[in-house]
């Protein structure tokens, strides 16, 4: 078997928009081998010629809270919305990491904030938007709405070489998985070889982040020790309200920042988590643009992950989104 | 006196002694008593909010829900367990690691779930 080198698949660059975190996939630009052979099957297979594309991930956008962390309601989310249709390169897909709604015990209202959240979201004019349930979609009914207006909490399916998988830690009530669907993710990965590009979606961190403040899944070392038999396989998740880079292995894991109001560093605050105070004179404060590149083969000791941070306000994009802004501009 | 009167006698009197035997705890005399902590869990919160436990020594948890299922979740403590809608379970702990900690209810229960927790201090 041929060594392939580990920047043929999955290369990552973008811009966090606060919003969310803009990915750029170049799965199947160099791939050789092993790999080569085994996108030209899925591309044969799926019909899909194998090419870079990008993608954008958003969470927690919290449709219908209405609490004094945040006063400013959905202005984010439709916020985001513009970014996103403003970007110099426009993103195959929008992978959204749960909490979409606000909880409520008023099924009609809680159908209501559902289908508010369906109508900002067709303002994306992104062909593509996946969904994760977060627990204050799914948490109190077991996932029977969320099913109803969005589909099936867990799945899985292929775009340009990259295998997605969306996982359900909340419909349990706990933050787990659950046997039923680890057995479902051991059988859907079992066809790739251990170097597909996979890019998995889900709520939760799989990882104890800080269990105290609920940011773990209580499985989440039996589904890493599914997920860490692959080479080049990312974690997105939400939550946290944050942004976050943790690496288990060989595995990533990136947390993008909510839709709503956020959550402060972990490290070093003790005691139960409370949301940073609402800044009235910034109120996009730390919703603000994060961009991702990847830097191919990394070193050693190097970070394979170059990040950039953008307030929500800004105007201009950095990174590779900056340059082909400034590219986009310069022809007009 | 008949054989009825004398079952009726048994079932009486032995009672009695069972009950009397229970609330002294003259049933194992030698037996140090497990302390108990009554913990009512009711949306949003835990109550009381505060709890001090000593490093070594075993107690009793006696936890009730009021209204939904809650969990009842601290990993240094090893605590990880459900209460049922209305029910009341019990739980035995011993803490090894002296601290404060933060122990959270970990089963969704509405909207300010986020927010249930208590203060565990082990001394």
């Amino acid at each position: 078997m041929k060594q392939t080198d580990r920047r043929s698949f999955l290369k990552i660059a973008g811009s966090s928009l606060g919003i969310g975190v803009l990915y750029s996939a170049y799965p199947a630009a160099h791939a050789t081998g092993e790999a080569g052979d085994f996108f030209n099957t899925l591309g044969q297979s799926s019909g899909e010629k194998l090419t870079p594309f990008s993608f954008v991930q958003l969470s927690d956008a919290h449709v219908g809270f209405n609490g004094p962390p945040d006063p400013l309601g959905t202005k984010a989310f439709e916020r985001a919305a513009e970014m996103i249709n403003g970007l110099p390169q426009r993103p195959d897909l929008i992978l959204f990491t749960g909490d979409l709604t606000h909880d409520t015990e008023d099924r009609d209202v809680h159908v209501q904030r559902m289908k508010q959240f369906q109508e900002i979201s067709k303002r994306i004019n992104v062909p593509v938007i996946k969904h994760v349930p977060g627990e204050h979609d799914a948490g109190l009914d077991g996932g029977a709405l969320y099913r109803e207006m969005f589909g099936d909490t867990y799945y899985s399916f292929d775009h340009r070489g990259v295998h997605f998988v969306a996982l359900d830690n909340v419909t349990r009530a706990k933050p787990e998985v659950g046997a039923e669907q680890l057995t479902w993710l051991k059988k859907d990965l079992a066809r790739f070889p251990k170097t597909a590009p996979i890019v998995v979606f889900t709520h939760r961190p799989l990882f104890d982040l800080r269990p105290d403040w609920e940011w773990f899944t209580s499985d989440g070392d039996d589904v890493m020790n599914v997920l860490s038999a692959y080479d080049n396989l990312t974690v997105l998740y939400g939550h946290i309200h944050r942004d976050d880079e943790h690496q288990t292995g060989s595995v990533h894991h990136y947390a993008a920042r909510s839709l709503i109001f956020a959550f402060p560093d972990p490290n070093g605050v003790s005691g139960p988590r409370k949301p940073v105070p609402f800044d009235k004179d910034h109120p996009f404060k730390n919703l603000g643009i994060r961009t991702v590149a990847f830097n191919g083969m990394p070193q050693p000791g190097s970070a394979p992950l170059s990040i950039d941070d953008i307030e929500l306000t800004a105007r201009e994009f950095r990174g590779i989104n900056g340059v082909q802004q400034l590219l986009r501009n310069s022809k007009v | 006196m008949t054989r009825t009167k004398l079952f009726r006698l048994a079932f009486t009197v032995v009672p009695c002694f069972c009950s009397l035997a229970l609330l002294t705890g003259a049933s194992s005399p030698s037996a140090p008593e497990m302390p108990v902590i009554d913990i009512t869990a009711k949306r949003f919160a835990f109550a009381p909010d505060k709890i001090t436990l000593t490093k070594g020594k075993t107690v009793k948890l006696r936890i009730h829900s009021e209204d939904v299922t809650h969990g009842f979740f601290l990993r240094p403590l090893k605590l990880d367990e459900e209460i049922p809608a209305g029910q009341t379970i019990e739980v035995a702990v011993t803490p090894q690691e002296a601290g404060t900690f933060t122990l959270i209810c970990d089963h969704f229960c509405g909207a300010n779930h986020g927010n249930m927790n208590m203060t565990v201090g082990v001394e």
